[in-house]
Order: structure tokens, then sequence, then C-alpha cells
């Protein structure tokens, strides 16, 4: 059987603190046709919260600009999520990784959003250029159960 | 956002709701404005109403800790349910920070 992508969607909105619990609202709703567990959501909501927030904190420190979120999932049960900004990027995406950095001690970052991102989701790719912007790829296996498989067309 | 309770030295704090980035901004200004009051030794951080949590709970909490513990004072957390309870333990705020559970308190 060939992997089909089941659903899309795609949001753009403005890079303001308000928009982080709206973000994890819409990736609540997108998801639920496929009757996730609680703990299924809470990984994933707590996952994007962390790449919503650095877009709008670090990619974009403050100035106007857009966040993109972008999901999908598979016949497989295969969850993406993309959160994409045009803001600052990042010079060093290893080092930024790496659980308590962070560059803005004085604003109480703990430094911990990507070791976050990483432990509750199966896969987290980042793709970061200084003055262009950054993308970060939430993915994860999404157990389908039997009444959450959607009906075929 | 939140409600506290000041008895002696123990400032504690009852957060509800989803500490995120944009919660974490308006506790941690208000509840600095109550650290102004140098007779605050310890903080008590109520985590148990808390619908949700990311890494920026994490920076409030080892903020203050910071701050009390430029005076001698000490900052602790009360019932975390297993989620919280685990993004704190993965970041290291127990090395610092004591639990407290509802068994434990008085
Ligand atoms: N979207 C982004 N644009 C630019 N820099 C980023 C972005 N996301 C993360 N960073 C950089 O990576 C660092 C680590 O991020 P993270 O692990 O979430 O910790 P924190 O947000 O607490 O600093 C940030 O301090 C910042 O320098
Ligand atoms: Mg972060």
């Amino acid at each position: 059987m060939s992997v089909r992508i089941l659903n899309e969607m795609r949001l753009d909105f403005p890079a303001i603190a308000e928009n982080e619990g709206f973000a994890r609202v819409v990736v609540s709703g997108f998801m639920l046709p496929l009757n996730p567990t609680v703990e299924t959501l809470a990984d994933v909501k707590t996952a994007v919260s962390e790449a919503v927030t650095n877009a709008i904190i670090h990619g974009y420190g403050g100035e106007r600009g857009t966040v993109r979120l972008h999901g999908v999932y598979t016949t497989e049960g295969l969850l993406y999520i993309d959160v994409i900004d045009k803001g600052r990027g990042m010079a060093d995406v290893e080092r930024a990784r790496q659980p308590f950095f962070t560059t803005a001690e004085g604003e109480d970052r703990s430094g911990m959003g990507f070791t976050v991102m990483e432990s509750f989701m199966d896969q987290v790719e980042v793709k970061s250029a200084v003055g262009e912007g950054t993308t970060v790829r939430l993915i994860k296996r999404v157990e389908l159960r039997d009444e959450a498989l959607p009906r075929r067309a | 956002m939140f409600s506290y309770d000041l008895r002696r030295s123990t400032l504690t704090v009852y957060l509800s709701g989803e500490l995120d980035h944009r919660m974490a901004a308006g506790v941690r200004q208000e509840l600095d404005r109550l650290l102004d009051d140098m007779r605050v030794r310890r903080l008590v951080f109520d985590v148990s109403r808390l619908e949700f949590m990311d890494s920026s709970g994490i920076g409030l909490i080892i903020g203050r800790y910071k701050r009390l513990s430029r005076r001698g004072g000490s900052v602790a957390v009360a019932d975390p349910d297993r989620r919280i309870d685990r993004l704190f333990q993965m970041s290291g705020v127990y090395q610092v920070v004591e639990k407290l559970c509802a068994e434990g308190r008085a």
C-alpha cells in the first residue's frame, strides 16, 4: 500500500506571544481526526509551543514578522509539523540544540526548548540560515487506533 | 493568572492555566514585585492546577531561584503532574529546587 497524505493545513499568523496558545489549539484541532491519545496530543502541543515561541522571540526578536505552520499527516499515521520563520536565523544549529544553550539568558530562557522538542517528538529537523530564517520540522508517529482511520473515499 | 499567599517568610504562588512564554512574562513581572519584599525567604510554586507548561516555566522557576538564592532563600515546586515532573527532571530543576508532594506538605 502506498503512503498517502490524509490531511494537510497551512496557517500564517503574526509573530506575537498571543499566538503561542493559538498555535497549540490549531495543532490539536488538526490532529483530532487521528484520535490521538492524551499523551501524544500533549507531546505535540508542547513541541509546537517550543518551536513557535522560538520563532517569535528568537527568530523575530520582538520585530514584526509572520510565523507559518504547515502540517501534514499520512495514511501511515506519520505527523509532520513545520514551524517556519523568516527571521534572523542561526549560525550554528548544532550548538543551539545543546541542552541549556540560550542566547537570551537575561529573559529567563532555560535553553531547554530544543531538548524538549527532541524528547517529545520522534524526530526534529532544523534548517536555518543567518538573515534568512529557520524551519523546524517536528515528526511523530501517531498510533492509529482503528476507529481513527479516516474513511476511504 | 496566579494567586498567592504570604505567610511569614514563605510566599506560595498558585499557578493555573497554560504556563507558556506569554504567561511566564506576565507572572515574572508581578512576582518580581512581590519578591522586592526582602522578608520573603522561601518561594513555593504550586503547579498542581497548571493545564500546560513548556520550557518557559523552567526559565521562570530557575530565574526566581537565582534571585532568591542571592539572599539565602530557597524555592520549591508543589504537586507537579507527570508531564511537568518530567520537564523539571530533564532540565535539572530538582538539583536546586525542592519537590513537595501533597502528603508531605504541612
Ligand atoms: N527560530 C529561531 N531563530 C533564531 N534563533 C533561534 C530560533 N530557535 C532557536 N534559536 C536559538 O537557539 C537557542 C536555543 O533555543 P532553545 O533550546 O529553545 O532555548 P531558549 O529558547 O530557552 O533560548 C536560542 O537561545 C536561540 O539563540
Ligand atoms: Mg526556546
